[in-house]
Parts: C-alpha cells; sequence; structure tokens
C-alpha cells in the first residue's frame, strides 16, 4: 500500500474516534456515574448489613452464651458451634475426596467423545440447580427414614456433601481445565506416567481453584437450614456420636427467631456466624498458599 | 512483497553484470583496432577508460553486499550472487589486459611491424567471441554455452603457439627482430590470458546453475 | 549409524492425512533440521517419534519407526520411550515448582530418591545447557520468574536431566529474542557431540547455521532430505527452492 493511502486511512480513523469522543462525552460520564452508583450501593450494602448484625448482636454476647450446656435460659450456642465445625468437617470429608476425583476422571481421564461424561456434566449441572428443601426431603426420606439412621449428625453431613457434591465437581473441573496443557505435554514428554503427571503436576497446580471452590461449599454448608431441619434434627447438644441429632449455627438462629423469645441471642449467635465464616475463609486461604507454595502433593 | 524486491534487485544486478560485459568486450576490441591501425590516440582513450570498468566493478560489488545482507539468499539465488561476485574480477582483469594491450601499442605504434600481423588479430577474434559466449551464458543461464566457451579455449592456446612459433623463426632469422618480437609475444600472452579468464567465467556460470564448478560440488 | 528409522509411515487425524508415506533415516549425532510451511506435518512427524500424538484422540499411524533397531510402535514401554527421546516444546513450560524440582521431575519420575544422586544431576543437566552460572544461586527459587530464554534452556536442562539418546525440538526459539535464540543454536551445536538431535524450525537461517540435514516437508509428504548445506544452496526439487527462495505460493 502507498504511503499516501496509508495516511489517509489514519487520518480518516482519528477523525472517527474524535467525532465519536466528542458526540458520547455524556454518554461516557453517564456510564461512569452508572459503575460508580452501581459500587458504592454494594459495598453499602454491605456495611449496613455487618454493621446492623454487630449492632444488634455484640452487646449480647456475654459468657453465658458460651456455656457447654444448653438450657433456655443461657440459650448457650456453644454446642451449636461445635456442631457446625463438625458438620462442616464431615461433609467436605465426603464430598472434596469424591468431587475432585470424579473432576480428575473427567479432564484426564474421559475421553471427550464419551456419552457417559455428558451425563455426568449433565446431572451435575441440574443438580447445583435443584433448591436445598428438596435435598433436605430427600435425606429425610432415604437416610433417615429408610437407612433407619434417624436425625443425626450422619445423615446432616451426607445430605450436605451431595448438596455441595456438584460444586466442587464442578469448580474442581474448572481448575483441572485451566492448567495448561503444556504442562502435561512436558511431564509426559519426560516419561511421567498419567498417575504421575496428574498427581505431581496437574493437581498442585489446580490446587488454588480447587480450594475456591471448597470454601465456597463451606459458606453453603455454614448458611443451610432448610435441609438440615429435615436431617439432622435440631436438639442443641453437643453430638458425642455422629449417629446423634445437632442444630448447626444457622439452625440454632433460625430456632432462636422463630420461637420469638430470644432475638437478642439470635443476633449474637449470627456476629459468632459471621465471625466463624471469616475465621473459615482465611484457614482455606492458608492451606491455599501452603500447598500452592508446596512443590510436589506426593 | 519482499520477493518482487528481492527479483528486481537480481535483474538489476544482472544489467549491471550485461553493461559491464559490453565494456570489456568493447575495450578488446578497441584494443586490437589500435594495435592493428597503430592508433596511439585511440590506446590512451583505451587506458583512460579502464577506470570506467574498475569502477562497474565496485559499483556491482557493493550492489552483490548488500543483497548478501539484506536477503541472506539461497539457493539459486545464493549462486547468481555468489557467480556475479567472481564474475567480475575476471571481467575487471580483462579489463586490464586490455589496457596492458594497449600500452604496447602506444609504444609500438612509431614501429614499422616486423611482419604483417595475422595469427594475433585471429586470436583476438576468438578471445573477442569467448567472453561475449561466456556473458551471454550467464544471461541465458546457458550451460551448453559455456562448456562451448571452455572447449574454445584450445583454440587461443593453438593460435598462441603459432604466433610463439613464427616469432621464434623471425628472430632466428633476423636478431634485430628480437626486440618487437618480445613485444608481439606478450600481447599475444594478454589475449590468451583474456581466454583464460573468458573460461574461469565460464566455470562460474556452470556453477550458478548446477552448482558444481570444475564438477566439484561447492557446498 | 541411524537414531531413527522411519518406513512407510502414514499418520491420519481422523480423516485427515497428515503424514503421507514416509520414509527417512536420520543420522545419530547430527542435527536434522524439519522446514516446511505450517500444517505441513514437519511438527506431526517428530510428535510421532517420542509417541506424543497417542494423547491425540483419533490419532491413527501405519508403518514402522526403529530407534536404534527397535519398533516403537511395538512392545516398548512409552515412558521409557519418552525417557529416551527428550522433547522440547515451543513455548517454554517449565512447571510451577522450583528450579531445582523442575530438573529433578524426570529423575524422580524414574526412580532416583537419593538427594546427593539429584544434586548431582541438577548441577550437571544446568552445566550441560550452559545455564549453570546463571541459576545456581536461585536453584529454589521458582522457575516461573526466569526469562523466556532462561525458561527454554532449563526446559532443554530438564530434558537432558533424564539422559536421553535423542533430543526432539519443536520450534525451541520462536519465541525468543535473537540473544536468546543465539544462546540456544550454540548450546545446540555444543549438544550435538552426545545428542541426536532433531529439530523443528521456521526460520530457514537457523536451520542453515545450525543443523548437518535438512528434510523439507510440504502436505505431509518430505519433498526433499538431505545435507543442508546441499539443500540451501542446490536444490533438487523446484519445490523446495520456490519454498526456501521465499517464492512460494
Amino acid at each position: 500500500m502507498s504511503g499516501i493511502s496509508k495516511t489517509i486511512v489514519k487520518n480518516a480513523a482519528k477523525n472517527a474516534t474524535n467525532s465519536a469522543a466528542r458526540t458520547s462525552g455524556w454518554a461516557e460520564s453517564f456510564l461512569a456515574i452508572l459503575t460508580w452508583s452501581a459500587a458504592i450501593l454494594t459495598i453499602g450494602i454491605l456495611v449496613f448489613l455487618v454493621c446492623f448484625v454487630i449492632a444488634k448482636g455484640l452487646p449480647h454476647i456475654k459468657p453465658s452464651l458460651f456455656a457447654l450446656t444448653y438450657n433456655s435460659v443461657n440459650v448457650s450456642l456453644l454446642p451449636a458451634l461445635i456442631s457446625t465445625v463438625m458438620m462442616t468437617a464431615l461433609a467436605l470429608a465426603f464430598a472434596v475426596p469424591l468431587g475432585v476425583f470424579a473432576a480428575i476422571y473427567l479432564v484426564e481421564y474421559a475421553k471427550r467423545s464419551n456419552k457417559a461424561v455428558v451425563l455426568i456434566r449433565m446431572t451435575t449441572e441440574t443438580l447445583s440447580g435443584i433448591p436445598s428443601i428438596i435435598y433436605g426431603l430427600f435425606g429425610l426420606l432415604f437416610f433417615v427414614t429408610f437407612l433407619g439412621w434417624g436425625f443425626s449428625l450422619l445423615a446432616g453431613a451426607f445430605t450436605l456433601a451431595i448438596m455441595i457434591l456438584p460444586l466442587i465437581m464442578r469448580s474442581s473441573e474448572e481448575a483441572l481445565k485451566s492448567v495448561p496443557d503444556n504442562y502435561r505435554e512436558g511431564a509426559f514428554g519426560l516419561g511421567a506416567g498419567k498417575l504421575r503427571t496428574v498427581f505431581s503436576i496437574v493437581l498442585p497446580s489446580a490446587m488454588p481453584g480447587i480450594l475456591a471452590g471448597i470454601i465456597l461449599a463451606v459458606g453453603r454448608i455454614v448458611g443451610e437450614t432448610a435441609a438440615l431441619i429435615y436431617t439432622a434434627g435440631t436438639v442443641a447438644q453437643i453430638p458425642l456420636n455422629p449417629m446423634q441429632s445437632a442444630r448447626t449455627l444457622s439452625v440454632h438462629m433460625y430456632a432462636l427467631s422463630s420461637e420469638g423469645l430470644h432475638t437478642r441471642e439470635a443476633y449474637a449467635t449470627a456476629v459468632v456466624l459471621l465471625l466463624v465464616v471469616i475465621l473459615i475463609n482465611a484457614a482455606a486461604a492458608r492451606i491455599a498458599r501452603r500447598i500452592g507454595g508446596k512443590n510436589e502433593l506426593f | 512483497m519482499m520477493r518482487s524486491r528481492f527479483d528486481e534487485s537480481l535483474t538489476l544486478l544482472n544489467n549491471g553484470l550485461i553493461e559491464m560485459g559490453g565494456l570489456v568486450e568493447s575495450a578488446i576490441f578497441q584494443a586490437t583496432q589500435a594495435l592493428l591501425e597503430q592508433d596511439a590516440a585511440k590506446a590512451r582513450e583505451i587506458i583512460a577508460g579502464d577506470t570506467i570498468i574498475d569502477e562497474k566493478e565496485k559499483d556491482i560489488e557493493s550492489q552483490c553486499l548488500k543483497l548478501l545482507l539484506h536477503q541472506q539468499p539461497v539457493a539459486r539465488d545464493l549462486r547468481q550472487i555468489s557467480t556475479a561476485l567472481k564474475l567480475i574480477t575476471d571481467m575487471e582483469r580483462i579489463g586490464d589486459q586490455a589496457a596492458d594491450i594497449s600500452e604496447l601499442c602506444i609504444y609500438l605504434a612509431e614501429q614499422q611491424y616486423i611482419k604483417k600481423l595475422e595469427h594475433i588479430p585471429q586470436m583476438a577474434g576468438e578471445t573477442i567471441k569467448m567472453v561475449t559466449w561466456a556473458i551471454d551464458a550467464f544471461v541465458k543461464k546457458d550451460q551448453a554455452l559455456a562448456e562451448t566457451v571452455i572447449a574454445h579455449d584450445d583454440v587461443v592456446d593453438a593460435l598462441y603457439v603459432t604466433v610463439k612459433r613464427d616469432l621464434i623463426n623471425l628472430v632466428h632469422e633476423d636478431v634485430k627482430t628480437g626486440e618487437q618480437a618480445f613485444d608481439l609475444l606478450q600481447i599475444a600472452k594478454y589475449y590468451e590470458r583474456i581466454g583464460d579468464h573468458a573460461v574461469n567465467i565460464a566455470e562460474w556460470v556452470i556453477f550458478s546453475i548446477t552448482g558444481k564448478h570444475k564438477d566439484k560440488q561447492m557446498l | 549409524m541411524n537414531c531413527f528409522k522411519i518406513r512407510d509411515l502414514n499418520l491420519y487425524y481422523g480423516d485427515f492425512h497428515a503424514l503421507k508415506d514416509i520414509n527417512m533415516s536420520i543420522d545419530q549425532d547430527k542435527i536434522t533440521a524439519f522446514i516446511g510451511p505450517s500444517g505441513c506435518g514437519k511438527s506431526t512427524l517428530i510428535k510421532t517419534l517420542n509417541r506424543m500424538n497417542d494423547l491425540v484422540e483419533d490419532c491413527r499411524i501405519t508403518g514402522d519407526v526403529d530407534l536404534f533397531g527397535e519398533d516403537i510402535y511395538g512392545s516398548i514401554d512409552i515412558n521409557l520411550l519418552r525417557k529416551r527421546v527428550g522433547m522440547v516444546f515451543q513455548k517454554p513450560n517449565p512447571f510451577p515448582m522450583s528450579v531445582y524440582d523442575n530438573i529433578a521431575f524426570g529423575p524422580r519420575t524414574h526412580g532416583i530418591r537419593s538427594k546427593f544422586q539429584l544434586d548431582q544431576i541438577v548441577e550437571e543437566s544446568l552445566h550441560s545447557a550452559a545455564i549453570w552460572d546463571e541459576l545456581k544461586d536461585r536453584l529454589h527459587k521458582s522457575a516461573l520468574g526466569l526469562s523466556g530464554g532462561q525458561q527454554q534452556r532449563l526446559c532443554i536442562a530438564r530434558a537432558l536431566a533424564v539422559s536421553p539418546e535423542v533430543l526432539l525440538l519443536d520450534e525451541p526459539t520462536s519465541a525468543l529474542d535473537p540473544i536468546s535464540t543465539g544462546k540456544i543454536e550454540e548450546l545446540l551445536l555444543t549438544l550435538r557431540e552426545k545428542y541426536s538431535i532433531i529439530i523443528v524450525t521456521h526460520n530457514m537461517q537457523q536451520a542453515t547455521r545450525i543443523s548437518d540435514n535438512t528434510a523439507f516437508f510440504l502436505l505431509g509428504e518430505v519433498v526433499e532430505y538431505g545435507s543442508t548445506e546441499g539443500i540451501f544452496s542446490m536444490p533438487r526439487d523446484k519445490r523446495t527452492e520456490d519454498y526456501i527462495t521465499g517464492r512460494f505460493g
């Protein structure tokens, strides 16, 4: 192309952008205002919520709330707190290995054209869209009644495990897929087999993504009420074995506020719940850093 | 896009070579005329004209070096450009020989020739032919013609032997012809050298076509 | 002496006939360059030499490929084959771990656990890849912090750590600047004494600078294969000539 015609094109382009900038000046500032107000609104709501809960709850936190046993006088939340931790640990213990290994199979082993894979994907997508009350009903019918476990920590944990399984699978799958293929090629090229490649190169690289999924799952477990009322029951005691009924903090809050007698204690519980969520997230982030920084899993 | 520029430069290079070939051919032709006509003025012109041939050589040399630098030629292009570099050296040498002949012409212009020149003009004719063919062969990438040039060198060599024998006989008869006989032999030698340069050119032309120089694979 | 002998090799990706009747012997302890336009099959061919094509679904291969007389599509252990035939890729791909662990990954894979031995291998490999001086003080830092050229030489060192017999390089310098490229070319010339090297390159000058033999590929066929100097001075096939002089297409 000749130099002259190039300059003409360039000038034309420049003129076009100039005129566009002139006419769309108001649009640009309008959009800027829109995005800013959206951001401020979102943060504002969050801050308001947290402040509201803390303002309502913090004054009512007192030592009696942390008594070892619950009674209608002290309204202790400690049993629920311990139950929450146990419930989370149990549900994750079931769901994480299952979800992660299923994801490894789907991403690393299954052929893309495999019919079973398509079916599994469809099922997980469907499962992740189902309201939690339905999981609760299933848990009630299957674990509590059919298997005869009664309202128990175990039935609750299993129900929650099924509920978070799609979430963990999806996020693990995405994390594994985002590991660059040339890591795999590099490992295969050195004579590493599939197993070694997956466990010493791919999985460590995907770990931050997988942990992000687990943190989301923890959020859902801690916040769940509907599915647990039907499966783990509402007994406010520290469960001594997995077959005993237990209530988590969320269920505890629900129970307190629905009784209408201990609203202040419910707010205090909310503050503790908030704290627990923050702590769990921080811990997960630490684990992620440690595993991500470590070089080989095995 | 790049390739068409490159092709243009190669055509330019070719034209330069043809031009230089023309200059060289005419230098030999003019020198021969000066010799036959004992024309000292013409001879001086030829000597002066040699600088043009030298300049042409420098010019083509720099064209070649630029092409080597810019295009990093391979295959046919590489052979063509390296051949051009070799050709101009031989053509420049031919120009020098024509100038050398002219110098002797100036010296001989005042003398009566000791014999009628017949074989030397013949040599001149044959060498001019060889140079013309050699350059034609390069331009037309004609391997057969280049081979003809190489074969034709024997004709020139034989003529040189004849000239030498004649001159020896003359000197035998009259020792006083000795000085001029040496000069004439020198001139014959120059023509013989021109023939050799034409052979060199033909050999490089064959390389540019086949990649072989004197039947040896160069790379 | 040949390292690879390829006979009547045909390769299909699904319906696509990617390599057609390849017959060639590749010299031991020489550098062989594969050149040709994109999609001509040169990368595909080197990937059949360490069976990386096995990872591609729908890839079908007929014919024989022998590595020092042993059929690599026979009963050979693929992981062992890949240990013997190392590979360096177009984009430097160090693992997200330390320099040391990158190099040690291969030897560990093949069962070397002793710290003493691993230390030795790491140092030797980095020396061979001419990058020891640059990296000796950061062995335990992440390999992802290195420059592109260093990463690629690290990848070469990583491949050398399992003491391969043949080294395959798939356009190893196409993502690098001229100085890094020069370093890698120099490195390959020194490695030639101990390893047979096959390099796919788009850079014709690179092929002329470092390779002993060159094969020109077009549409899945070997058009011409011979000494690099011969190919680049006097190609026998018109298509080769057109390609290397830029008259192609």
